[in-house]
């Protein structure tokens, strides 16, 4: 049976710096997780991708990451994704450190 | 010290020619990132979670301190001010910005040093012993093996698309510290009848599937190692599995064939080779040999050093734990570690590099090394310098005396930077040197080696720790494994797994119950932590690890 859709966040690295990048409703690359789109249309995460795969002139390696909603707007579901937003653990030195 | 040939430079030069112009192809969008992608790996470029990650070479993890201060100058110009030391003798650079990175390559360059070959399927950087040239167990110095190995393999045409990646090691001693058994190749340098020669060892690794290496020649001669060398690799290279990524290393290709089988095809191959070798190989081999000359050893007194050590306490412990007998009368080996409790472990900044450097030109012969535990080394001071050596290095932070003891921990770089990690590394690393510095144990422990990967690909070797620890992401949430009674020297051994994993705020008491159960029923302090687990085996550490947990719900 295939599994139930659950929400989505296009992300990917920024071509030159590789900062983590998460794709916006109104199609910019925010290093900020809270603006991203959270997609909770499969189709719609479908195509967002692909349109995602088409800027190889600005990101590296699109995916879809699980996220859930919340007041802040979207929050990672794993703890990788966790890691990815925050920057290592080990010094406070991260890009979204920094911007956050 | 090897220095570059005009060919070694003109090479270098021209292959970082290339690969500034496929970056500007690239940011162009001349180029995908699916053709960029092999080009940037061959430069030693990869992407990791939050950013590029450049790894650099030092090859058999000889530097001198113009080289380490190069790479203090890179940390600071185009990364965050540190770099990493790693368990292959490389330094790796965690934040460089693409553009950046051809011209960190010529700034590499222009010190003799590079990132070819460490990334890919190809022959990875070759590793030797951290004390060559100074051990006093040595036979030979490893070296100017590793470094006919390296030029023999830089951009060989047969060995671009192995299999999978391959690693080599060499140590010049019977005592392994460069853990030979655990590398495609292992060679040890061995002395039969007066002559020297070469055991070489194949189809050691770690990861998914560890494997100690096994005995492919017990003497190979110093004419015959080259295409000796060859012949096993370029077996490997028609035999190894190219269907499956898991089962592509030399390890699975000796483990399905059998030693004997894959001994008497790199036999056949190597008689139908060994003409081609004209012995130009033999007569680079001696000119190598000559940049390895030893340095001219001083004959002083060492008054200083017995006095200081007699009256200082806290230099008489770093003495103890970090300083290791040299060949040379008056000589010491000093080891520098780079695992401060709680700190990063093979972080150095822009500042301890200077620091090295400094040190290594005005007392060590000019001379610095890197460990595969991920500390420096500085091969030949004399014991005179040590009382002041010392004193810098504390001023530096540079001064823990944590050498083999349980704080000093390879740990590789995990979920908190690498693209593969399925658990974090480094802050299990930090909380457990932070928690026995708190509770004073560590002397009283002894030698205890802990090793810490963050996936099963096993780059922090916890296959072969005392106590290894494997993180794993089990339904979402970090969840550690333990392992107890690996080995990486010369009696290596694969570590036994104890038992279901533990979370994240578990594996420290967990740790911690461990070593109790070492402490509590060891026979005396000159029973190592690995030589109680060789006498009594895993029962009393699961009693430990899970009864004991049973037996308090219970209650």
């Amino acid at each position: 049976m295939p599994r139930e859709f659950t929400p989505k966040v296009v992300t990917a690295n920024a071509l030159l710096e590789g900062d983590v990048v998460y794709q916006t409703a109104d199609d910019r690359w925010s290093r900020h997780l809270s603006e991203a789109e959270l997609i909770s249309d499969e189709a719609l995460a479908k195509l967002r991708l692909a349109q995602a795969e088409g800027q190889p002139e600005l990101v590296v390696g699109p995916y879809l990451a699980d996220a859930k909603p919340s007041d802040n707007g979207p929050q990672p579901t794993h703890f990788r994704e966790e890691f990815r937003r925050t920057g290592p653990s080990n010094y406070d030195h991260g890009k979204q450190a920094e911007v956050n | 010290m090897y220095s570059y040939s005009e060919f070694d430079a003109a090479f270098v030069a021209e292959r970082n020619r290339q690969f500034r112009a496929q970056v500007e192809r690239r940011i162009a969008g001349n180029l995908t990132e699916d053709e960029f992608k092999p080009l940037r790996l061959m430069n030693g470029l990869y992407l990791q979670l939050h950013a590029y990650m450049l790894r650099v070479a030092i090859p058999y993890g000889t530097l001198n301190s113009r080289q380490m201060r190069q790479l203090a100058h890179i940390a600071e110009t185009w990364d965050k001010g540190y770099g990493h030391f790693t368990t292959r003798q490389n330094i790796q650079f965690n934040w460089p910005e693409l553009r950046d990175v051809p011209e960190i390559l010529d700034a590499l360059a222009e010190v003799e040093m590079h990132a070819i070959q460490t990334s890919g399927n190809t022959i990875r950087n070759v590793t030797a012993d951290h004390f060559a040239g100074a051990a006093e167990d040595e036979i030979a110095d490893p070296r100017p093996v590793a470094e006919l190995l390296r030029q023999w393999s830089t951009d060989h045409p047969e060995f671009q698309f192995l299999p999978r990646k391959f690693k080599i090691a060499v140590t010049g001693s019977p005592n392994d510290r460069a853990v030979i058994k655990a590398h495609d190749i292992g060679i040890q340098i061995v002395e039969r009848d007066g002559e020297i020669g070469y055991r070489v060892l194949v189809g050691g690794g770690l990861g998914r599937t560890p494997m100690i290496g096994k005995v492919l020649s017990d003497f190979v001669s110093q004419e015959d190692l080259l295409p000796y060398i060859e012949a096993t690799v370029s077996v490997w290279n028609l035999l190894g599995r190219r269907d499956n990524k898991y089962k592509s290393r030399i390890k699975i290709t000796v483990h399905e064939h059998g030693i004997d089988d894959i001994r008497a095809r790199v036999q056949e191959r190597f008689e139908i080779i060994r003409p081609a070798f004209s012995g130009i190989d033999v007569a680079l081999f001696e000119d190598i040999k000559t940049a390895f000359a030893p340095p001219v050893f001083r004959q002083d007194g060492t008054e200083v050093f017995e006095t200081t050590y007699k009256t200082d306490p806290i230099f008489r412990s770093w003495a103890d734990t970090n300083l290791v007998a040299h060949k040379a009368p008056g000589y010491s080996i000093v080891q520098i570690s780079l695992k401060a409790h709680g700190a990063t472990p093979g972080d150095a900044t822009a500042d301890q590099m200077r620091v090295m450097a400094d040190l290594a030109e005005f007392n060590g012969h000019d001379e610095l090394r890197i460990s595969h535990e991920q500390n420096v080394i500085l091969p030949h001071v004399h014991k005179s310098h040590l009382p002041t050596l010392h004193a810098i290095l504390k001023k530096h932070g540079l001064a823990t005396a944590n050498i083999g003891l349980i704080s000093d921990i390879i740990a590789c770089p995990g979920m908190d930077y690498c693209a593969l990690a399925t658990a974090r590394s480094i802050p299990i690393a930090q909380q457990i040197a932070t928690r026995f510095d708190e509770l004073k144990l560590e002397h009283d422990i002894g030698e205890l080696k802990i090793k810490i990967s963050g996936c099963i690909n096993a780059c922090g070797h916890h296959h072969v720790g005392h106590i290894g620890i494997l993180g794993l992401d089990r339904a979402g949430v970090e969840n550690y494994q333990i392992t107890l009674g690996g080995d990486h020297t010369e009696t290596a051994a694969i570590g036994d797994r104890t038992g279901p994993g533990f979370s994240a705020d578990e594996i420290i008491p967990a740790v911690e119950r461990i070593v109790e159960t070492y402490l509590d029923q060891r026979q005396d302090r000159d029973e190592t932590f690995l030589q109680f687990y060789r006498r009594v085996g895993m029962a009393p550490f699961k009693t430990a690890l899970y009864e004991q947990d049973k037996a308090y719900a219970a209650e």
